[in-house]
C-alpha cells in the first residue's frame, strides 16, 4: 500500500483538480444552525472543515434519494400509457470527508440493492459508481457512536476509495481502489513514521469509545426466542413510531413505490420514496388484514431486522454501522444500544445496559 | 443493463368475468414484443405484479400455466385502485406486467409422489396453473394420484367449474369441490374447506400438499393436515403480503428474516413453524 500525504495548505488544489471532473460534496455546517452538518456542494475557494461529529442526515440519499423518478408515462392512443424509461442523472461526484461509518453503510446496501440478476436496482447501481467517496477516519468519536460493537470502526475502510486521516498539518491519504489510487496519483508519498502516527491515532479513537452493548447472545438465540422477548412492550410503551430512526440511518431502506399523475394530464411519473417499518401502513393489506397491525409488533421489527434478521440472512453482517444518529436524534429517547442490550440479556425480562 | 422495475407491455386480449357478483374477472394478455414473451419464463406459484401507469402496481398470482403457449392469465378480485382500474379496462388496452416472481411450488423435487392441493377462495388462481401444468401429459406421468380440495362461499363463487369438470374426468385426479352452506342448486359437498380435509382424512404416505387460501383457512387447515399424520416438510403453503419492489429490497412483505416475494410467496410449514406470524 502506498500511503499518500495531503497538506491541509494545499487542499484547496486538491479540490479544484477533483472539480474538474467531478461535483464535490462535503460536510458544511449549516448556515442557520450553527452545530448541524449537512452535505453541500465545495465551491472552488471553500476549505472543507475538519472537526465536525457527523452530518445530521446520512449521505445514503445522494444514492438512494429521499423522492427518485423510476419511469414517466405518456398517453397515446385513446387512454393507453406508454412507459417511458427515466434518464439517469448523470452527475459525476465525490464525497469529500465521508465518515468510514457512513460508506460502510452505503458498502452494506449494495448487498441489499444489488443481490443478484433478479435484484439489480439499476437506480442504486448506476448512482453508486459516479460517486467517489472519500473518507476522513474519525478521530474524536462522540459518546453516541458505537461503531466497533456493529462490526465497523473510526477508521473503517469499506466503502471508501479513500480514506484520510487527520494528521493535524497533513492528511495522510490511503488509496482503497484503483479509482483511489488513480486520484491520489499526484500525490507526494507519505514520510516513514506517518502511517505509523495514523495508526497511533486510530487505537486512540477506539479506545476513547466505551463498549456499550454486546451482540453475542443475539446471535445464539432462535429467532423466536427473541421475537417473543416480553421486552418490546416496553419499548413499544415509549416510541411515537414517527420514523425518525429510520430515515436518518445509513442503512435503512425500505421503500414506497407510487404513481403520480397529475389531474388532466396527459404524462405522469412512478416514483419511489422513502418508507418506513413502522408506519401502520406499512404493511397493511388492500382486504383490511394487517400482519403488523399492533404498535409493538413495528417496534419490535426494527431492531430484530437490524440486529437478527439481516444477519441471519446476510452471513452474519448486522443491519447497523453505529452512527448513533437514532441515539442522538430520537425524539423520545429510545437508545438501541439498551434494546441490543435486554435482547441480549440472560434474562429475557432484563431491561437493558445500567447507566 | 436489466431494469427489473420496467414492466413488459402487455395488451389485454380477453377479458372474462368469473363469478356472480362479478368481483372476480380473469384477463387474458398477450406481450408486445415476442422477446419479451421469451423473458417471462415462469413456473406454477410465481406471481407478477401488474402495472397500470398512472394508478400503479399489484401482486397478482398467475393463473395460467407454462404449459398453455403464450396464454397469461390473471384472475383478479377487485379491491383496491389498481384491479379495480383493471376491472374497467377493455380488450385492446394496453397495460403492464412485471415479473416472474418469487419462487413456486416444489414439483420438480417431488416426482413420484401423490399430491393434495388444497385452495380456499380466489387463492386458487395459482393453483389452476399447478393443475393445469399437471394435465400436461409430460408432467402427469411424473406424480401419482392427484386430490384436489376447493371451496368458495356459494356456488356463484367458484372459479374455473368447467375446467375442473374436465381434470375430474381424466385419470387419477378426484376434485373435492365445496361451498360453504347448502344452496338450491348445488348437489355437491357443504362445510368449509378444513372440514372437507377433516371429512377426506388424505393419507400424508409418499405425498406433499400444496395449499393456498386465505390466512382463517390456512389457520384451520394446518391443524387437521396435523391430525391426518401429515409433517411440516411435506405441507407447502403459498403466502400473500403487501408488496411494492418485488424484489426482495422494499421491505414492506418481511416475515422474519424472509421476504415473501423473493424468498416465498412458497414456504414449507417446517419454515414457517420458525418465524413469526406477521402474515
Amino acid at each position: 500500500m502506498q500511503y499518500k500525504i495531503l497538506s491541509k495548505d494545499s487542499l484547496a488544489g486538491f479540490v479544484e483538480a477533483l472539480s474538474k471532473e467531478y461535483t464535490v460534496y462535503a460536510p458544511k455546517r449549516d448556515k442557520k444552525v450553527p452545530n448541524k452538518m449537512v452535505w453541500k456542494v465545495l465551491e472552488a475557494d471553500e476549505t472543507p472543515t475538519f472537526e465536525f461529529v457527523n452530518t445530521e442526515m446520512s449521505p445514503k440519499d445522494f444514492v438512494f434519494p429521499q423522492s427518485e423518478c423510476m419511469m414517466r408515462f405518456k398517453a397515446e392512443g385513446k387512454e393507453a400509457m406508454v412507459l417511458k424509461p427515466v434518464e439517469m442523472d448523470t452527475e459525476r461526484r465525490v464525497l469529500l470527508n465521508v465518515r468510514p461509518c457512513d460508506a460502510k453503510g452505503l458498502s452494506f446496501m449494495d448487498m441489499i440493492f444489488c443481490q443478484d440478476e433478479q435484484t439489480n436496482d439499476v437506480y442504486w447501481r448506476d448512482k453508486r459508481e459516479r460517486t467517489v467517496m472519500i473518507g476522513l477516519a474519525c478521530n474524536n468519536p462522540c459518546p453516541s457512536c458505537f461503531c466497533l460493537e456493529a462490526n465497523c470502526g473510526p477508521h473503517h475502510e469499506a466503502g471508501l476509495d479513500i480514506l484520510m486521516v487527520d494528521l493535524g498539518v497533513n492528511l495522510l491519504v490511503k488509496p482503497l481502489t484503483e479509482r483511489g489510487k488513480s486520484i491520489a496519483a499526484s500525490l507526494p508519498d507519505a514520510e516513514a513514521g506517518e502511517p505509523e502516527r495514523a495508526a497511533i491515532i486510530k487505537r486512540h479513537a477506539e479506545d476513547a469509545m466505551k463498549k456499550t452493548f454486546s451482540t453475542e447472545r443475539v446471535e445464539q438465540r432462535s429467532l423466536m426466542e427473541l421475537y417473543n422477548l416480553p421486552y418490546w412492550e416496553r419499548v413499544c410503551e415509549t416510541c411515537i413510531n414517527c420514523g425518525t430512526c429510520t430515515f436518518v440511518c445509513p442503512t435503512c431502506h425500505c421503500f414506497d413505490i407510487q404513481d403520480e399523475m397529475p389531474a388532466n394530464g396527459d404524462t405522469g411519473r412512478r416514483v419511489r420514496n422513502w418508507d418506513y417499518c413502522m408506519a401502520p401502513l406499512f404493511t397493511l393489506h388492500t382486504s383490511g388484514h394487517n400482519p403488523r397491525g399492533k404498535k409493538v409488533a413495528r417496534v419490535r421489527q426494527r431492531f430484530m431486522h437490524k440486529y437478527k434478521y439481516i444477519p441471519m440472512k446476510r452471513g452474519g453482517e448486522v443491519g447497523c454501522v453505529g452512527c448513533g444518529r437514532c441515539v442522538r436524534l430520537c425524539p423520545v429517547n429510545i437508545d438501541i444500544r439498551d434494546v441490543i442490550n435486554a435482547m441480549n440479556a440472560p434474562d429475557a425480562t432484563a431491561e437493558g445496559r445500567e447507566v | 443493463m436489466l431494469n427489473p422495475y420496467l414492466p413488459y407491455p402487455v395488451r389485454i386480449s380477453d377479458v372474462r368475468v368469473e363469478t356472480e357478483d362479478k368481483t372476480l374477472r380473469t384477463f387474458e394478455f398477450e406481450f408486445l414484443h415476442e422477446k419479451d414473451a421469451k423473458a417471462f419464463a415462469y413456473h406454477p406459484g410465481q406471481f407478477a405484479e401488474l402495472s397500470i401507469p398512472g394508478v400503479g402496481e399489484s401482486p397478482i398470482g398467475i393463473a395460467s400455466s407454462p404449459t398453455e403457449g403464450n396464454k397469461l392469465l390473471f384472475t383478479v378480485f377487485r379491491a383496491g385502485s389498481v384491479t379495480s382500474k383493471l376491472h374497467g379496462m377493455k380488450v385492446g388496452d394496453v397495460m403492464g406486467v412485471r415479473g416472474p416472481m418469487g419462487n413456486w411450488y416444489p414439483l420438480d423435487q417431488n416426482e413420484g409422489k401423490n399430491l393434495v392441493i388444497i385452495a380456499g377462495g380466489y387463492a386458487v388462481t395459482t393453483l389452476r396453473s399447478t393443475m393445469v401444468w399437471l394435465q400436461d401429459p409430460k408432467n402427469r406421468s411424473r406424480f401419482g394420484e392427484i386430490d384436489f380440495i376447493y371451496g368458495a362461499r356459494t356456488p356463484g363463487m367458484l372459479l374455473y367449474r368447467d375446467e375442473m369438470e374436465a381434470w375430474q374426468n381424466k385419470g387419477g385426479v378426484r376434485c373435492h369441490v365445496t361451498v360453504d352452506r347448502e344452496f338450491p342448486d348445488w348437489n355437491g359437498l357443504t362445510g368449509f374447506v378444513p372440514a372437507v380435509v377433516e371429512r377426506l382424512a388424505p393419507k400424508p404416505d409418499n405425498a406433499i400438499a400444496l395449499v393456498c387460501g386465505p390466512p382463517v383457512m390456512i389457520k384451520f387447515t394446518q391443524p387437521v393436515l396435523d391430525k391426518c399424520g401429515w409433517k411440516s416438510d411435506q405441507i407447502f403453503l403459498s403466502l400473500e403480503n403487501r408488496m411494492k419492489c418485488g424484489i426482495g429490497i422494499c421491505g414492506r412483505c418481511n416475515v422474519g428474516h424472509q421476504y415473501v416475494c423473493k424468498d416465498g410467496p412458497v414456504f414449507s410449514k417446517a419454515e414457517l413453524d420458525e418465524l413469526p406470524v406477521e402474515y
